[in-house]
Order: structure tokens, then sequence, then C-alpha cells
């Protein structure tokens, strides 16, 4: 993509939060319809060379998205997300997991829980999603960093002691 | 078990000796002085950081000093790195996706 589009990636550690803001050239329908149709987020929501493949879709509160990523040698990895509030076109929240073929869901397996805002920024749609954790190691596990707050003063003194060397 | 990085700052206290051992070796007396716990629990830390291999021992004399493997941090940035990444990749695919649609619409 040529056109730049607003983009922003911040973890609040404190408070166990992802935040993803992005902005799509579509009008705010449009946009909600791809996070919300599994025919439609079967084509994007998995990056290459992983494809998110539906079992069964329920987009409606208290329904669930059953669906694998499926892996380019055939592997799958299955998730359930249950949607417990919709405002159509506004807003939705919705809380992750693993699970099995069956939709067994693994509590050993971090989980999330997600709120999506849809709002509009001129012509385009800006999506503002906030993925909050239930603890820290949760937040660790599945990002597999942790650190704005506390290891990024770690890493600015690293990088301090770094730039003397 | 595996151990890698993420185990390494999965840990608060870890984190700290992570912080303390950046910019000088210490012993493992004078990391414990940091602390309000046990020496021994500082000395699991340190043996969980070494099995890491994100951080490596010195013999000076009598005394073993820790040192922080600065390399091995440099992973962590890249794990940031990638995660965002997933999400570049999806949203791109998502413009792709748009796009297509704004056409057949036309």
């Amino acid at each position: 993509m040529s056109m730049s589009l607003f983009f922003d990636f911040t973890v609040d550690k404190q408070n166990n939060i992802i935040n993803i803001k992005r902005e799509f050239a579509a009008d705010r329908s449009t946009v909600w319809d791809c996070y919300t149709r599994s025919e439609i987020l079967d084509k994007w929501w998995m990056p290459l060379p992983w494809k998110s493949r539906t079992k069964s879709m329920d987009f409606r509160e208290g329904g669930k998205w059953h669906y694998a990523a499926v892996g380019p040698n055939g592997e799958e990895h299955w998730s359930i997300t249950t949607y417990t509030k919709i405002e159509p076109q506004k807003l939705f929240l919705a809380s992750d997991a693993f699970c099995d073929a069956d939709g067994n869901i693994n509590a050993a397996m971090p989980s999330s829980k997600w709120t999506m805002n849809f709002s509009d920024t001129g012509k385009h749609t800006l999506v503002h999603g906030i993925m909050q954790f239930p603890d820290l190691v949760q937040l660790e596990q599945t990002i597999a960093m942790g650190f704005k707050e506390g290891l990024a003063r770690a890493m600015e003194q690293l990088d301090a002691i770094l730039a003397k060397q | 078990m595996r151990r890698d990085i993420f185990q390494a700052i999965a840990d608060p206290t870890r984190r700290a000796i992570i912080i303390l051992i950046a910019s000088q070796a210490m012993t493992p007396n004078a990391i414990a002085d940091n602390f309000h716990t046990t020496r021994q629990s500082v000395s699991k830390h340190l043996r969980i950081l070494t099995e890491c291999e994100l951080v490596k021992q010195e013999q000076q004399g009598r005394e073993i000093y820790y040192t922080l493997k600065i390399e091995k941090m440099k992973e962590i940035d890249k794990w940031i790195a990638q995660f965002r990444k997933i999400w570049e990749t999806r949203f791109d695919q998502l413009d792709h996706v748009l796009s297509t649609m704004k056409k057949q619409k036309k």
C-alpha cells in the first residue's frame, strides 16, 4: 500500500493492555463487515502463510466464532471468540481463547478480552482495538515481550550503556 | 523444560536483576543486598537467568561475578517487532480485501 494509513501499537504494561489503532481506506460499515463476517475475516485475519478457516460463526451477543489458524503444512491451531456486547458499526466486545477442534477451551493457554471501537476519520475508518489480559503472565505469554513500563526502562538504560560502548 | 529469554523477563525480580547487572558485573551477594528476599531466592533467579543464557558468570579471584549478555537482550526487540509485524501483515491483508471490495462495487 503506497498511501500511508495511521498505525499505532502500544503496550500498557501497568494495566495489562495492548492498544492497536489502525486506519482503513473505507467507510465504517464496510470495515465493520470485515471484522464481523467470517467469510471476509477468513481472507485477512491470519497473516500469511497462515490462513484462518471458520468452523462456525454466530455474530450476536453471546454468540461465538470458532476458527482454526491453518499453517503451511496443514497444522491447525483452534481459537474461539465469544461476543459479549455488540453495538452495530460502533463497537463490539469479545473474549478470545485457544481451544480444540470441538471448541473446548484450553485454560492453560492465555486468553484476552477485546474491545473494538470503530469511528470515522474523514472518509476513512479508525479501528481501535484494546486487548486486555487478566494478568501480566498471560500478557507476556501472548506477546512474549512484556515491557512497555518495567522493561522499557531497562531498555533505555541498556541503550545508554550500548551507546557508550 | 526449555528456557528462553521470555521466561527470564517474566518475573519482576529477574527484571530488576537484569537492570542491576546491566551496568556492572556483580557478585550474588551484592545482587541479593538489593532485594528483601532470601539469598536462596536470588540464587534461584540467577540460575534461571543463566539457563536462559541471559547472564554469564565470571570467576574473579575467589568471587563469581554475574554480567548481562547484552546481545541476548536484543532478541526481545526482535520479538516485539515480530508481533507488531503480525498485525501489520494482517492489516495489509485487510487493505487488500477492502480495495478488492471497492473494485467489485464499481
